[in-house]
């Protein structure tokens, strides 16, 4: 780890303006950070930690029932905090990592990160999320833009991740071996005007939708209107623990999976 | 009635109370005064010229008291290799010099290239990225096969190909087993990977060098399972030390599984620049560090062919082996695809014509040594593998085809040079079908296939070699060194023990089991007996601890010199009695005269034995403490059966471990509760290198696995309860405890059960094509093995 200062401002107005320093890195839960800086992989001048910020805590419930998650809420938090509300959602925050994970990491640092592998992207785009930042609010559809790649602008927070609630939802991680992270997630929502799947994981692009399902189920949600379908593995991710086509079967085994338990 | 003490008894681990609360010392909680710190910069690519290494600007830095590159080790010695394999035409192997710091080339990622010591770790490692290193790159030698190409890249330019070495054994028989082929009835061949391991021991290595100026003394502190085989060649081969001025200490230390058996360059180092620096040197590994350094394990490409005669009787064997060596030899490397290898090529088998032939290659990657097994797993993995293949092909069952073939009369020589001395493999495979319910598998199968998984069942048996070594024979097969053990007993004058053994205990529970078996011998509580292990400077000259052998050898070095002093004892107490020596008895650490209530304590002899007023004098010595060196007349021969079940879900092609039986035949067991947990560690780390485990190299030498995140370890989920037993034994014929060891049995003989398992699943599910998947068997493999 190199040298650095550290900042642990109180209010997001303080983090926003601590951020606009040269070379100033946020740290949510410091789940890939801070690995990254042992390494000595990242360099910052200052790191900006956002779990000092009360406004970005917490699990609530707007007047239009969407499930309003603040961006430095703890996995482990959502888990317990959505367990009747969303039991989709706090399924997959349940299963995030171990629990050392699931109390530092943070719904925030994880879609700022966009890791490809990573669980929430699945969630927040399957549900149809909306990304409220410091500035402004982004549609799911809208924020993930490929690998480790979002919407953000350089300094820009997530403050709140708003998730409509579906009628029935349900989330399947078929793990890679080593990391324990989705070598496929499948995140399948059932809402009155429609069907998303959003699968994590196996895109080389990240996380993405997949539509061919997604108009399949809106007519017949059940586990067989996927059967005949069949996913493309040339956009998938290979390596050493999975080619691509392993990987495009197991988009389609899993997303009947999510189908067949969701509740 | 299980024994509360003394051989037999599973009593409660005694070191367990330091590590689990967190007062163990090992050798990172060892600081000395003044100590600096080295980083070693290595290199990022895998084979290149090394053409300047600039340090001006690195040596500037804060902190640094002094970079060393490979110049400042011309006149040292490199690391040595402890064991010269002789080619099939009686040539020596190709032997290249491993320097302490490259010179002339980088050869694998991780090859040191320079070190810095500096007054922090932080300090040196900023200095070691201020270092300019200049790198013409080469093609990168990986692929075994290709390496020997004609006109491949030579890893080393001194040397004629990369080929170490080309082993035929017995290279006499290789005639004869060809004409067994011609004549078979029936030729089974299976071609496999024995997949390469990354050691992963949970203390990464650590070394800490010290020089006295007053006394030209160094010392190391190392984490070592054999402190005495480092300090003679890192003193006679490397630095030029004489023992008696160097000090080895290897302390408490968290696994070693044979990485921590070898001679390494930051080993020397330390000792070395300590010298040079005037202050102590500490080294800690990364875990980073450790993947791309520690010695790998296994790593052979192997095609074996089984041949068999109408009767369906074993009639010969004929393996053709790549065994992959890395970029340097290791200390003990070129052994282990030969002599720990060929020589157990038989198993469990009567099979009269074997002939092994193996390629030992050299390649740009972290150097492959000896691994928890070393050799026999690889011989156990392709010889089960084959028969099982073998009874398919035949339409048999694979259990009866096992058993038809068993060696059942002892002592047997094989045809590759062993001979077993006693061993009951119908008992441990009767006693494994016990354990199993073979007649309800198909009731569990039906089951299985009910929540849609597909269920097999996967059976092998195995034997190893362990007790290493009679020290004639393994010269004969060029071991540079004796693989005896030795035990010094110094009795107190108030009668408690201590133990000084050449062994070394890093995780077995030595401290223990060894002290059970001197209380016994004497008939004392076991806490009278205190095991002290680990340091030159106060332990007998010993080889140490791998091999399964510290028991077989180092136990019967500690017998023979608690002999040595219960004959003492007894002349001391015939003294003290009046009685004639030849009438004493020693039972329950009473001294008494045969056939009189005469009687005297063992505190009472030893303190005459320390103050000898009434002693005799004119006739032995004061005193009691006796040393003995034991050198085994031959191996001892483990050996047991294996079952798996496992499930395998056919749309992803995840495989489950539903149950697991391992009947082992141990010979005598000392503490039954310490040999199963022995057996479950190293089923740990055979169903590891089955399902999870694989170093994975692409092809320019990096190395993909180089963390947690890709190489996947063992955890608990993955294991299912294990079904032990080690009831079924025989006890050794040629040691005094009748013991053979266990340390390395459950690694050896799980992997084939697991494969085993799978391929019979699929098979039973009409996959009649999958006659073999190679290791580790991912859901990925397991799932593109169904769909061809």
């Amino acid at each position: 780890m190199y040298n650095f200062e550290f900042s642990k401002p109180s209010t997001i107005a303080d983090a926003v303006t601590a951020l606009g320093q040269e070379e100033a890195q946020a740290l949510g839960g410091g789940q890939t950070l801070l690995p990254t800086m042992k390494q000595r992989l990242a360099q910052m001048s200052t790191l900006v930690s956002l779990n000092g910020i009360a406004e970005m805590k917490g699990v609530c419930t707007n007047d239009a029932g969407e499930i309003c998650i603040g961006g430095a809420t703890t996995h482990a938090t959502v888990a317990k905090e959505t367990a009747d509300s969303y039991p989709g959602l706090a399924g997959l925050a349940s299963r995030i990592g171990d629990p050392a994970v699931r109390n530092r990491g943070t719904i925030g640092g994880s879609l700022a990160n966009n890791d490809p592998s990573a669980c929430y992207p699945a969630a927040a785009l399957g549900s149809g999320a909306t990304i409220v930042t410091n500035a402004r609010e982004i549609a799911a559809d809208e924020y993930f833009q490929g690998m480790f790649a979002t919407a953000l602008d350089d300094g820009e927070i997530i403050t709140e991740v708003r998730f409509p609630v579906p009628e029935a939802s349900n989330y399947q991680k078929f793990v890679q071996p080593a990391s324990r992270f989705a070598l496929v997630g499948v995140f399948v929502a059932k809402f009155a005007d429609g069907v998303r799947v959003a699968v994590t994981g196996a895109g080389s692009d990240g996380v993405f939708r997949w539509t061919e399902a997604e108009e399949a189920l809106s007519s017949d949600f059940s586990k067989g209107a996927v059967e005949g379908l069949s996913v493309p593995s040339q956009d998938m991710i290979s390596d050493l623990h999975g080619s691509a086509e392993y990987r495009a079967h197991l988009v389609k085994v899993m997303t009947g999976r999510a189908v067949a338990a969701a509740s | 009635m299980p024994k509360d003490s003394g051989i037999g008894a599973s009593s409660k681990r005694r070191e367990d109370v330091r590590f689990l609360t967190g007062q163990g010392r090992y050798t990172d909680d060892i600081n000395l005064h003044g100590q600096a710190y080295v980083h070693f910069l290595r290199s990022d690519v895998a084979h290149g010229v090394l053409k300047n290494v600039d340090t001006s600007e690195a040596a500037a830095m804060p902190g640094v008291v002094r970079i060393f590159t490979g110049a400042d080790f011309e006149g040292v010695g490199g690391v040595p290799c402890g064991w010269q394999v002789t080619d099939r035409h009686g040539q020596p192997m190709q032997e290249p010099a491993h320097p302490i710091l490259a010179q002339g080339k980088v050869r694998y990622v991780g090859d040191a290239i320079a070190a810095v010591v500096a007054e922090t770790p932080q300090q040196a490692r900023d200095a070691a990225e201020a270092i300019v290193v200049d790198i013409d790159e080469l093609p990168a030698v990986i692929d075994m096969k290709a390496a020997l190409a004609d006109g491949a890249t030579k890893v080393h330019d001194d040397l004629t190909s990369n080929l170490c070495y080309d082993w035929g054994f017995v290279e006499e028989n290789k005639g004869a087993v060809d004409e067994a082929f011609a004549n078979a009835a029936h030729v089974t061949t299976l071609e496999l990977v024995n997949n390469r391991l990354s050691p992963n021991p949970m203390e990464p290595r650590v070394a800490v060098g010290d020089y006295a100026t007053g006394t030209d003394e160094s010392t190391l502190y190392t984490t070592s399972q054999n402190p005495h085989v480092i300090r003679l060649l890192m003193g006679a081969f490397v630095l030029g030390i004489p023992e008696h001025k160097l000090r080895v200490v290897a302390p408490d230390v968290g696994g070693g599984f044979g990485s921590k058996i070898f001679h390494y360059v930051e080993e020397a180092f330390v000792t070395f620049a300590a010298k040079q620096c005037r202050r102590p040197v500490k080294w800690t590994s990364s875990r980073s560090e450790a993947f791309i350094t520690d010695a790998h394990g296994r790593d052979h490409v192997t095609k074996i062919e089984l041949a068999l005669d109408a009767d369906n009787n074993f009639a010969a064997i004929r393996t053709e082996t790549y065994a992959n060596m890395g970029a340097y030899l290791s200390t003990f490397a070129p052994s282990v695809p030969t002599w720990l290898h060929g020589t157990l090529m038989a198993g469990n088998y009567k099979t009269p014509l074997i002939y092994v032939n193996v390629k030992a290659v050299f390649t740009n990657t972290v150097p492959v040594d000896a691994y928890r097994g070393a050799g026999r797993p690889e011989a156990t993995f392709q010889l089960e593998r084959v028969i099982d293949k073998a009874a398919r092909e035949l339409g048999v069952d694979p259990i009866e085809l096992r058993r038809q073939n068993f060696v059942k009369e002892f002592p047997y020589a094989t045809p590759v040079a062993v001979e077993y001395d006693t061993g009951d493999y119908e008992g441990t495979m009767t006693k494994l079908l016990d354990m199993i319910d073979r007649d309800g598998f198909e009731a569990r199968r039906a089951k299985s296939a009910e929540n849609g998984k597909l269920r097999g069942l996967g059976v092998n048996c195995y034997i190893e070699a362990c007790g290493i070594a009679p020290s004639a024979l393994v010269g004969q097969l060029g071991a540079r060194a004796g693989l005896y053990e030795s035990a010094t007993v110094r009795v107190n004058a108030t009668g408690g023990l201590v133990v000084m053994t050449g062994s070394h205990s890093h995780g077995q529970g030595h401290e223990t089991s060894f002290a059970q078996v001197v209380a016994d011998m004497i008939g004392l509580d076991e806490n009278m007996v205190e095991i002290v292990h680990g340091d030159t400077a106060n332990t007998p000259m010993g080889m140490g601890t791998y091999g399964s052998r510290s028991l077989a050898v180092g136990g019967s070095a500690m017998v023979r010199a608690t002999e040595k002093i219960i004959a003492k004892a007894k002349k001391i107490a015939a003294h003290l009695m009046e009685a004639s020596e030849g009438d004493i008895e020693l039972k329950d650490g009473q001294f008494s005269v045969a056939g009189t209530d005469k009687s005297v304590a063992w505190g009472d002899v030893t303190l005459a034995a320390y103050v000898p007023h009434n002693y005799p004098l004119d006739e032995i010595e004061p005193g009691l403490e006796e040393t003995a060196f034991y050198d085994p007349n031959n191996f001892t021969y483990p050996a047991g059966a294996y079952a798996c079940e496992v499930e395998v879900d056919p749309d992803t092609g995840k495989v489950t471990i539903c149950s697991f039986a391992a009947a082992d035949d141990f010979g005598n067991v000392v503490n039954p509760m310490i040999v199963e947990g022995q057996v479950h560690g190293g089923l740990a780390q055979g169903i590891g290198q089955a399902l999870l485990e694989n170093v994975s190299y692409d092809e320019n030498g990096q190395l993909l696995s180089a963390s947690y995140m890709d190489y996947c370890m063992p955890r608990a989920d993955d294991l299912p309860f294990y079904k032990v037993d080690h009831s079924s034994a025989t006890p050794c014929t040629h040691n005094p405890l009748g013991v053979k060891g266990c340390g390395e049995a459950g690694a050896i003989g799980s992997p084939p059960s697991v494969v085993n398992a799978v391929v019979d699943a699929l098979q039973r599910a009409g996959h009649t094509h999958v006659t073999h998947i190679d290791m580790p068997l991912t859901p990925s493999r397991v799932w593109a093995a169904m769909q061809n």
